[in-house]
């Protein structure tokens, strides 16, 4: 135990501020304003594999990491679609997938943001519509951002969960 | 690797069984593997001559060539791989199954039926497989006369009525988890049968995920296939690409000059490490060990940083391309690999300890979610899974590639099949790792990353041998006049530890599921296709 302590006291926190450039420190702020606000300082997302190869996931587990420990920001993911605000979805929608994508779309609450994320979930990506695939998500669900990159990395995630925000933020002042 | 000293007395056999080999095919055109091509009504005869040898089935696909469905299986045995072939008719595909003498080979069997239409015989289960509600029964996606569009309808409906293997019983009870799970994780279908907190029966659906890989990989040039053999799976995108590259040059004679090979072999060995420290987190994690869990997604990170600053990208996805790799490695960034390695080794010093030493941890992972030997061997599973379980076989060392054949392999082999027994093969294969890359490093060849891409006028075909993160994967590919693809098989290790999960879970409690899942963490897309 003493070392499991001594491990942790050497380590220390880790946590980084995100990356320090002037567009997302921005963002941030009036991010954290709009969550704070509009949600109540918690912003539940349900993240859907709807067919990714499961390089997407890979990374928006590293969110959890505690390099960005996106709970800081008022962001955590929940494990129903009943308790969201916004679905991640991820992968070209597989047919096999489809209905279960349309099921979890909703059951999810309003506003129920949708966040396309990765080329797959943009365009299709590698993958494009076939017998087997819907192609991009916006194929069978409505999609109010797309955050490309195979996979999008953690920074690149956050920007777009956060950019998310906005966009739904003013369309709700509307 | 033997040379196939066994082979002369497996060819008296298949005759003792009445086993007609046909001539026509030379058993040489597929390097390093043997061919043979068998009868389709001996089919079955030559499986049960390879399992009374003890081959190991690495599995079974087809292919729709001109008027005939060519159907092969991969056997391996003391290093050496044999491919069997066998032609089967479109219009009456009816072949003898492997199933009854290789249990592990049952769902790619089913994907073979549901794919390109081959109906086996006396099959445990001839449920469909990788098949949903996304094309009718009767219609085959591998088919000529299927387009890769297909016919899909306008909406596809959930597979509600997949018939399911039901327990009866007083007290028995169902739990359906999936397809969309509670974290952020693959999608599939879980059936559990429950009496109390005891996990009576596990059934797996999986096929939610398939994307139809090897279709749209037709007709793709050698880039093409590289990059979609990168994302079968996202966690395995050097081996999966590894493999097709593999095969590739393999049909085409092409020879990787050796710091391609060397810079590889650096991509392999970092995916395994980074894969096996998330996994031993989110195992300990899953036993509500949080500690471990932070320590090792922090030194997962700073391991995909350096991916990042190092290769360019964080999973290290189309760095290998067909001849080599894409860029050198320069000498600071040679530098940066050797320091992370030292504080990697460093940091596993003073964190592995602690984990072996925790009782509290220790007791929630020993004997749970054991894997007999015996099952393990039965299943034919490779990588930790089966290492955990007595299966000592690891591809870089057993049938060593380039460059693995000048190093020394080791490969850690327990008995107990526990889920401690696989968190102690990943560590100790971490250790390995590290020690390779060391060697690597130390080692660089110099020249050229590119071999010149000769691409002879002529079908051709290869197959790629890899030993990825999760174990052993084979692929198979073969390339028309044209140079464009025509087949594309990744056999996947996870096709073989997701049934022996099924096993594995069998008198546990439901709520040990998540940490048996995680120690073996079969691919979804992988195995999706």
């Amino acid at each position: 135990m003493l070392r499991i302590l001594n491990k942790i006291r050497r380590i220390g926190i880790v946590t980084e501020t995100p990356p320090r450039d002037r567009e997302i420190e921005a963002l941030g702020k009036t991010v954290r304003r709009h969550i704070d606000r509009r949600f109540r300082g918690s912003l539940a997302i349900r993240q859907v594999d709807a067919g990714s190869c499961n390089g997407c996931e890979l990374e928006i587990h590293a969110l959890n990491n505690p390099y960005y420990d996106i709970e800081r920001f008022g962001v955590h993911f929940v494990a129903s679609p009943r308790h969201a605000d916004a679905l991640l979805v991820t992968g070209p929608v597989s047919r096999h997938m489809e209905t279960a994508l349309r099921r979890t779309w909703r059951a999810t609450p309003a506003p129920k943001i949708v966040i396309a994320a990765g080329s797959c979930a943009c365009d299709g990506g590698e993958f494009g519509v076939s017998y087997a695939s819907c192609g991009a998500v916006e194929n069978v669900i409505p999609v109010d951002v797309k955050i490309p990159g195979c996979p999008p990395a953690p920074a690149d995630l956050l920007k777009g969960i956060l950019s998310a925000l906005r966009a739904s933020t003013s369309t709700q002042g509307k | 690797m033997s040379g196939f000293r066994w082979l002369h007395d497996y060819l008296a056999a298949l005759e003792g069984e009445h086993v007609v080999l046909r001539e026509e095919a030379d058993p040489h055109t597929l390097p390093p593997a043997h061919r043979l091509m068998v009868d389709g009504e001996d089919w079955g005869s030559a499986a049960k001559v390879s399992a009374a040898f003890g081959h190991r089935h690495a599995g079974v696909w087809g292919e729709h060539i001109g008027d005939w469905i060519i159907v092969r299986a991969c056997l391996a045995f003391e290093g050496d791989y044999l491919v069997l072939e066998t032609p089967v008719s479109p219009q009456r595909p009816v072949l003898p199954s492997h199933s009854p003498y290789y249990s592990g080979i049952d769902r790619l069997e089913r994907h073979l039926q549901d794919m390109l239409g081959v109906a086996f015989l006396d099959h445990p289960d001839s449920r469909r497989w990788t098949r949903h509600q996304a094309w009718p029964e009767g219609s085959y996606p591998l088919r000529h006369e299927s387009p890769a569009s297909g016919t899909p309808p306008k909406r596809t409906p959930a597979d509600s009525d997949y018939p399911f293997v039901e327990v009866l019983g007083s007290g028995v009870y169902q739990i359906p988890v999936g397809p969309v799970h509670a974290g952020i994780i693959e999608p599939g279908h879980f059936r559990f049968h429950a009496v109390g907190e005891d996990v009576l029966r596990l059934e797996q659906r999986l096929g939610y995920v398939h994307k139809g890989i090897e279709k749209i990989a037709e007709g793709r040039d050698p880039e093409g296939l590289a990059r979609l053999a990168g994302r079968i799976s996202g966690d395995t995108t050097v081996a999966h690409t590894w493999a097709a590259c593999m095969a590739m040059e393999r049909a085409y004679d092409v020879s990787v000059p050796p710091l391609a090979l060397a810079i590889r072999a650096i991509l392999a060995e970092r995916e395994r490490i980074a894969n096996h420290l998330g996994d031993i987190g989110a195992i300990c994690n899953d036993v509500g060990f949080a500690f471990a869990h932070m320590q090792c997604a922090r030194l997962r990170e700073q391991w995909q940083r350096g991916n990042q600053s190092v290769f360019g990208h964080r999973l290290l996805m189309d760095r290998i391309v067909p001849g080599g790799v894409f860029r050198t490695l320069t000498y600071q960034c040679a530098e940066l690999l050797k320091t992370q390695n030292q504080d990697l080794s460093k940091e596993l010093d003073s964190l592995l300890p602690i984990l072996e030493d925790q009782p509290s941890l220790q007791d929630r992972l020993a004997n749970t979610g054991v894997l007999a030997a015996e099952d393990a061997r039965r299943l034919g599973v490779t990588g930790y899974v089966g290492k955990a379980s007595g299966m000592d076989y690891d591809v870089r060392r057993d049938h060593a590639y380039a460059p693995y054949d000048r190093l020394t392999v080791e490969s850690p082999c327990l008995s107990a099949g526990d889920v401690a027994a696989r968190v102690q093969v990943r560590a100790s294969e971490i250790r390995h790792s590290l020690g390779l890359l060391n060697c690597l490093m130390e080692n660089l060849p110099k020249g050229p990353v590119q071999a010149e891409w000769t691409q002879p006028a002529k079908a051709i075909e290869g197959i790629g041998v890899v030993e990825g993160w999760r174990g052993e994967i084979v692929t198979y590919v073969r390339l028309g006049e044209d140079g464009r693809v025509q087949r594309f098989f990744a056999r996947d290790p996870s096709w073989f530890s997701w049934p022996a999960l099924e096993q594995l879970i069998h008198g546990n409690i439901v709520a040990d599921f998540p940490v048996c899942n995680k120690s073996v963490n079969a691919s979804y897309s992988g195995h999706d296709l």
